[in-house]
């Protein structure tokens, strides 16, 4: 099963190595892992998808709170939350299907965000179910080349993840 | 007015002392040349090691003795790796100490310098936290953050790695008054309602186990241990950290748990209904196989890191917290119910009645005796172990009475451990007998360690259980491998008396068991640091032994 966290860190040199070496060294595993700085510039917030069951989550959210650097994680249940991930896929075409790549990408409602001659870069946001669908239209011209952020997500309503952790 | 500056190495020193400490173990090298010429001048009192890993170890050794947070430092490279065991070793049973390593210049940081090494990135698993001195103005705010760190919540190493430029560099000193870790804040106090659910379970049960380790120890609860047990009339198993949490010789005391723990201790966790198990981890080597770990009981447990809780097996009742704070708050909703407990009271003591921990008592040199010797003789003694047989024997025959007496390395099982360790113990303990109860292959991983005790005058007793093996690896390939003794035998490899009279220490052999009393009083008297050899038996067994995968009231006697 996959869980998707969210989790506040010291914006600092060598937190993600403190967070991933966690990971490996406890035999979880993470299936994407992205980082950004937040609204608060001392602050990173991680976006990190793992696998394993309830007691193994349990278990990386306890061990991930132990490091110093942590400020704050939460759980973020897919249904409670968005979640967006952004692909730029480089598909090759030429003059007979460079139309049926644009037609595919209005459809997905994803954008053209360079045009060459022989290919074309095909900026997608969405889902991770939505960016596979893409994907795999697109596999028929040929993808030449495909890099994906991994996914943040953020909860729905008011609800907000704190920056500073309630004592 | 402009505050005079100071360099980063004097700004180290000042916030050591800030931080009350009176003694470093160290070893100096080119990357701490800044700081060892300021600890020149200083008023800290430095000893000097022969092997960094004995820094780290004896740091470990004065920090569980004294519950201060012991100080190493090295230098930059293999002076820093060197430290790498200690530090993993205090990682594993949470000792609170700070290490402290030289680093290549901040311009050279990741060239491959002469004697770099990414000692931060090394010690990220078996530090609690770790730090490399950007900034020498930093200093003072990160020592003030490690030694916090360190000695609060659950304890644990933390490292500083403070680069040669910085150590040269002035800055303006100001020791900060306190700290602020956004990502930091252990919890203390436990939920009142969990205490509540727990205190009636604990009135419920007509079986009931106390299960302590360590954290008994490190939160100073021992006295809320005893009040408990003793309010309950339930018995108390010890773990190997928590030796000494409980006196041994209490009529509830079960002794220790576990792979050699004592049967009646095992077999009261199978029978139990309710285990109480506090600052304890669920170990395998004390759980055995999991899957049949007191399959009868609910769990309650105690601990100040909300990780260990749930890690290993499932719990009822689950409060985080300082284990002294939380078991205060327990006893108020904990009133006498000796009747509950009668029978299983009655049923403890028929089992220690027919299974005593005991050893064959003939004529010959057996370590077991060596060691209630020791605690006939030096009943006071702060005893230190290594690793294996002399760890299990010292854990299973001296007689402790207080906490802080017994230590060991449990959780790392680093051999080598006990001597620097002892050194650590006697330093901050320089009052206490202390003892460290070795076998001849732990003690040689670290008895260059004799210059060190020798010429600082620490005057530690080494008491070598010698059977010319490793022991405990040969009792398992006797077991296991069809007495297969494949490198574990150590015949004849050195003569420890002479070994003791060429570093200037008091070197004395027992063969007999009537020798044993009168070397262990002479050491005591003498006042020096002293090597007792006790040859004894060869192929003695730690008994009783639950294998390896069985579960723990399937133990077995060993002859």
């Amino acid at each position: 099963m996959k869980r998707t966290l969210a989790v506040l860190v010291e914006n600092k040199p060598g937190v993600l190595a403190r967070v991933a070496g966690l990971f490996s060294r406890r035999g979880f595993n993470i299936e994407s892992l992205a980082v950004g700085v937040t609204e608060n510039p001392d602050t990173s917030r991680m976006t990190i998808v793992v696998s394993g069951d309830d007691h193994v989550l349990e278990q990386v959210m306890k061990q991930l709170n132990k490091l110093i650097d942590v400020i704050r994680v939460s759980d973020l249940p897919a249904e409670e939350a968005v979640n967006r991930e952004l692909a730029l896929i480089k598909v090759g075409v030429d003059s007979t299907t460079r139309a049926e790549v644009m037609q595919i990408v209005d459809v997905f409602r994803a954008k053209i965000v360079d045009v060459g001659i022989k290919s074309v870069v095909v900026e997608v946001t969405g889902d991770e179910s939505k960016i596979n669908a893409m994907e795999q239209l697109l596999r028929q011209f040929g993808i030449k080349e495909m890099v994906r952020t991994g996914k943040i997500a953020m909860n729905r309503g008011a609800k907000v993840v704190q920056t500073e952790k309630k004592a | 007015m402009a505050k005079t500056k100071i360099s980063g190495a004097k700004a180290v020193i000042e916030s050591l002392a800030q931080e009350g400490v009176d003694v470093i173990f160290g070893y100096p090298g080119g990357q701490v040349l800044p700081l060892y010429d300021e600890l020149y001048d200083a008023d800290i009192r430095h000893i000097l090691v022969r092997h960094e890993q004995a820094a780290a170890h004896a740091a470990d050794g004065y920090a569980r003795a004294t519950g201060k947070v012991g100080v190493c430092l090295a230098t930059s490279g293999p002076g820093a790796t060197n430290l790498v065991t200690g530090i993993a070793t205090a990682y594993m049973d949470s000792v609170p100490i700070v290490a402290l390593t030289g680093q290549v210049p901040r311009s050279l940081i990741g060239n491959d310098a002469f004697q770099e090494a990414n000692i931060t990135g090394i010690t990220l698993p078996i530090t609690k936290h770790n730090y490399l001195v950007q900034d020498a103005k930093d200093i003072p705010g990160i020592f003030k953050e490690a030694f916090y760190i360190a000695r609060t919540g659950r304890p644990g190493p933390v490292l500083i790695d403070i680069p040669k430029d910085t150590q040269v560099e002035p800055i303006e000193f100001e020791y900060p008054q306190e700290v602020k870790l956004r990502g930091y804040k252990p919890t203390y106090v436990g939920n009142e309602q969990q205490i509540k659910k727990a205190a009636s379970l604990i009135l419920h049960a007509e079986k009931p186990v106390l299960y302590v380790g360590g954290g008994i120890i490190f939160s100073d609860a021992c006295e809320e241990l005893l009040g408990l047990a003793e309010g309950i009339m339930a018995p108390v198993t010890t773990t190997l950290m928590g030796m000494g949490a409980f006196p041994s010789n209490h009529p509830l005391s079960l002794g220790m748990l576990g792979m050699h723990g004592t049967r009646y201790a095992n077999y009261a966790i199978q029978e139990s209904d309710l285990i109480v198990a506090i600052g304890v981890r669920f170990d395998d080597r004390v759980t055995g196989k999991i899957s049949a770990f007191a399959p009868n009981a609910k769990i309650i447990h105690i601990d100040i890191d909300p990780a260990e809780i749930g890690k290993n097996v499932r719990v009822d009742i689950p409060i985080v917290g300082d284990a002294k704070n939380v078991l205060k708050n327990l006893l108020k909703y904990v009133k006498q119910e000796q009747s509950r407990t009668e029978a299983w009271n009655k049923k403890i003591a028929a089992w220690k009645k027919e299974y005593p921990l005991t050893y064959k008592k003939d004529n010959f040199l057996r370590p077991q005796f060596v060691v209630e010797q020791i605690s006939e003789v030096c009943p006071d003694a702060i005893i230190v172990t290594e690793v294996g047989q002399n760890q299990m024997w010292a854990a299973q025959f001296f007689n402790y009475r207080n906490p802080r007496t017994f230590i060991s390395s449990g959780g790392l099982g680093t051999m080598g451990y006990g001597f620097p360790a002892a050194m650590g113990v006697k330093v901050g303990k320089p009052e206490s007998t202390v003892i460290d109860v070795a076998g001849d292959g732990s003690f040689q991983m670290n008895s260059q360690e004799l210059a060190t005790v020798v010429q600082n005058d620490i005057p530690v007793i080494v008491a070598i259980l010698n059977n010319g093996f490793l022991g405990m690896v040969r009792q398992w390939q006797e077991l296991f491998f069809n007495r297969r003794y494949s490198q574990t035998c150590l015949t004849d490899s050195v003569d420890f008396v002479k070994l003791a009279e060429a570093y200037g220490a008091l070197g004395l052999r027992a063969t007999k068991k009537g020798d044993v009393k009168d070397i262990i009083k002479e050491a005591v008297k003498s006042e020096r640091p002293a090597i007792l050899d006790f040859v004894v038996e060869r192929e003695e067994n730690v008994s009783p032994m639950v294998p390896a995968g069985a579960a723990i009231n399937e133990i077995l006697d060993l002859e």
